[in-house]
């Protein structure tokens, strides 16, 4: 194993190398913040439809695709961990582990994307897409289209996210592989893997809001 | 030292030659990808004012149209100048007011840092406001918006015939200008303060935008969404904010208000932070209350997340509901009540000196807590049934964000002129400025609360005839208060050029951003500087302790 002690120079507003790292993490964490009340309007949305319409939302709730969301939720928190121990890898200097932890943590990502898509898709077909082919004969039809109005927003922000992260997440595995990181600089990875970890979280919540409402 | 006399006159104080306006280089392109915080200041600066003059302008034809009573635009033309005001004034000149050019100079220069943790995204944010600004004005251009600033849907969503889309993604984009800039203050706080700058040593100033970048960070994503989902309502005729849709419009409100309202101490804090630095330099004493002061900012920005209600009183809410917002609204005014409390027991046997940046703060103390005392008249639930939607309403929120947000930007801007440009400006002229802004600021809305008591509403063109008197008193004032607004523009111009040099501190001012040469070094301080003291020591020894 190279675990040459590569250290870039800190940015000449920094002091020190270990400040801007810290400064780096403390800077994701506040991101996030933004981040959870940005998904929170969305979710206060959902709670309001929920606690006015609840039938309409069951029977909405009930169209969805359980399996491909079970398979997801399985997908997306795997790739958590691959993650995780991608940043642990990196913590231990070894390239070699880093760099595959973070090409399969990307893979994993774009499966999930994949296999989104592919939901999609069917509820293109079963005419679910509020706004350009929706039909439904329900008495419910017009709660389940706000369900689904709701869905594809919260899906599609958080596929975006998703697709973000995807992108930092192949950029971290290239300059990985290209030895940029060791067991002394590895903030960008551990920042990377604090955002990807919040995309898994937001989809812990979407999950059973989506797929189990109406299901008990 | 580096610092050397470049003019000719022995008599002036010397100048720093290397100064952050030259070091880089003085080409477009140097100030246009710098990452220098006092460039991207200077950035902010010059574009917010652009936008100050544009919603300047609708103001005026706002005053023009109501001198009578038939009015002299139509409605809709009427409309879309008030919407035009509302949404380039709140979001394009207020918000990031203070924050994004004083705030964005100041902070790193206070805590003793190089520069804001993070320079690019501080770059990036004053181009997300300038595309943002650009769409604004675009939508404007092509027709214009006459939602109002407040987006009410349904209209907005469905009835509306303005660039409803165009405006809303102007609006979308410069929040995240003033989420980053919120981001980069937060972080570079916590993380960028100089050796010996404890929380408790940090001027006022910094915890007033500390307390503002928290709103900014967890308000302004709400509001994103909420706008998102009304530009698909409108685009798609799908949505959860129209009736006819199976949609709930106070859903809507709930939303909106939920960043809005916080969006007003956004608009307020950081004057609070501006005078609380003038007023001890200006009287020569410490701050009364220190952490009083602090804390009460820090209270004001947690409990303005819980007061979003009281713009909804008529709205539909329930009664029950009703009474907890109206509660906590008065609440709030107790964090607000105590900082003035501290001001003027700073005054209290001060040596005051009456200097342009003082006559702005005084002014600031009167009509910020006539704006306040209003506010508790509005918070009250059966006096709010009365004036809702009134001109009461816009005198006692032009109170606040006029009389005081833009008095502390000027106030700030004067104090802090030397510090920026190197240059003094010209004192009588600048005092002559303040009255005028302060006489004109009166004359233009003391009036506005008789006639919404009166019962004259708000967004009106027209309005019965027997209002008109004090409508001809409110324009008349708007045109005192357009010279006042006007004069800074020349004076300042003028001694940019002119101005006498102003050396390092030309107010024997405390604070660290006194200590380093007037303008800075593109890095701020030669060395690091440590820092022993709390912060206002302005009588060099402690009071003697008189038995």
């Amino acid at each position: 194993m190279s675990d040459a002690p590569v250290i870039p120079q800190p940015e000449p507003q920094y002091a020190t190398a270990e400040q801007q790292a810290d400064t780096a993490s403390f800077g994701m964490w506040v991101f996030l913040a933004t981040e959870v009340l940005f998904f929170g309007g969305m979710l206060l949305a959902y709670t309001w439809l929920r606690a006015t319409y609840p039938e309409g939302v069951a029977e909405a709730g009930r169209h969805t695709k359980i399996v491909i969301g079970s398979v997801n939720t399985l997908v997306l928190l795997t790739s958590s961990f691959t993650m995780g121990w991608a940043v642990h890898a990196a913590e231990h200097g070894s390239r070699k582990a880093l760099t595959q932890l973070l090409a399969v943590t990307a893979l994993l990502g774009l499966l999930f994307l994949g296999l989104k898509g592919y939901e999609y898709h069917k509820e293109w077909t079963e005419h679910l897409v509020p706004g350009l082919n929706f039909h439904e004969d329900s008495v419910h039809a017009q709660t389940i289209e706000l369900f689904y109005f709701l869905y594809f927003l919260l899906t599609g922000i958080h596929g975006i996210h998703v697709t973000i992260g995807i992108g930092l997440i192949a950029v971290m595995a290239v300059r990985a592989r290209r030895g940029a990181f060791s067991s002394r600089y590895y903030t960008p990875v551990e920042v990377t893997g604090l955002y990807w970890h919040f995309v898994d979280i937001v989809w812990i919540f979407l999950y059973p809001l989506i797929y189990l409402a109406g299901r008990s | 030292m580096t610092t050397a006399t470049v003019t000719g006159k022995p008599d002036e104080p010397v100048v720093a030659t290397r100064n952050y306006l030259t070091e880089e280089g003085v080409t477009l392109r140097s100030w246009l990808l710098t990452k220098d915080h006092k460039r991207i200041a200077i950035l902010y600066t010059l574009s917010i004012t652009f936008f100050f003059f544009v919603g300047g302008a609708a103001a005026t034809l706002i005053r023009l149209n109501l001198v009578t009573p038939a009015g002299i635009f139509t409605p809709d033309i009427y409309n879309r100048l008030f919407t035009l005001h509302g949404i380039v004034m709140v979001w394009f000149f207020l918000i990031p007011s203070i924050p994004n050019t004083m705030g964005n100079f100041l902070i790193p220069l206070m805590i003793g840092a190089k520069d804001l943790a993070f320079p690019r995204l501080n770059l990036l944010s004053w181009y997300l406001y300038v595309g943002a600004g650009f769409l604004a004005l675009f939508a404007i251009l092509i027709g214009g918006v006459d939602t109002g600033w407040t987006f009410y849907t349904p209209f907005s969503s469905l009835y509306s015939n303005g660039y409803v889309v165009l405006a809303l993604a102007a609006v979308f984009a410069v929040g995240f200008s003033s989420i980053l800039t919120g981001l980069n203050f937060i972080v570079t706080i916590h993380r960028m303060r100089a050796p010996g700058m404890t929380w408790y040593r940090l001027p006022v100033f910094v915890w007033s935008n500390y307390a503002t970048s928290v709103i900014m960070v967890l308000a302004t994503p709400v509001l994103a969404i909420t706008l998102m989902l009304v530009a698909v309502e409108r685009l798609l005729r799908v949505g959860i904010f129209d009736p006819a849709l199976g949609g709930d419009p106070l859903l809507f409100q709930h939303l909106f208000w939920f960043y809005s309202h916080p969006a007003v101490y956004i608009m307020i804090l950081p004057g609070f932070g501006v005078i609380s630095e003038i007023v001890p330099c200006f009287a020569r004493k410490p701050l009364f209350g220190y952490k009083f002061v602090v804390w009460s900012s820090i209270t004001i920005a947690i409990i303005g997340f819980f007061v979003w209600a009281h713009h909804m009183f008529v709205a539909g809410i329930s009664l029950y509901a009703g009474l907890v917002f109206s509660l906590l609204s008065y609440v709030i005014a107790v964090p607000s009540a105590i900082k003035v409390f501290n001001w003027t027991a700073t005054l209290h046997k001060g040596w005051i000196s009456f200097d342009a940046p003082m006559l702005y703060a005084l002014g600031f103390i009167g009509l910020f807590t006539i704006g306040g005392l209003t506010g508790l008249f509005v918070a009250n639930l059966a006096f709010d049934v009365h004036v809702t939607d009134t001109y009461f309403v816009v005198a006692h929120f032009h109170y606040i964000m006029v009389g005081g947000m833009v008095s502390a930007y000027f106030g700030g801007l004067h104090y802090w002129w030397p510090k920026v440009t190197g240059r003094l400006y010209p004192e009588w002229w600048a005092r002559i400025a303040a009255l005028l802004i302060f006489f004109g600021f009166n004359l233009t809305f003391f009036p506005q609360f008789i006639l919404g008591y009166l019962g004259m509403e708000r967004r009106y063109y027209s309005y019965p005839p027997e209002f008109q008197v004090w409508n001809i008193f409110s324009s008349a004032g708007a045109s005192v208060l357009a010279v006042g607004y006007a004069l800074p523009f020349f004076y300042l111009g003028w001694s940019l050029f002119r101005g006498k040099r102003a050396g390092s501190n030309p107010w024997a001012a405390t604070g660290l951003e006194w200590q380093t040469s007037s303008p800075p070094p593109a890095h701020n301080f030669d060395v690091t500087p440590t820092v022993t003291r709390p912060p206002y020591q302005y009588r060099p020894e402690p009071e003697p302790q008189d038995v």
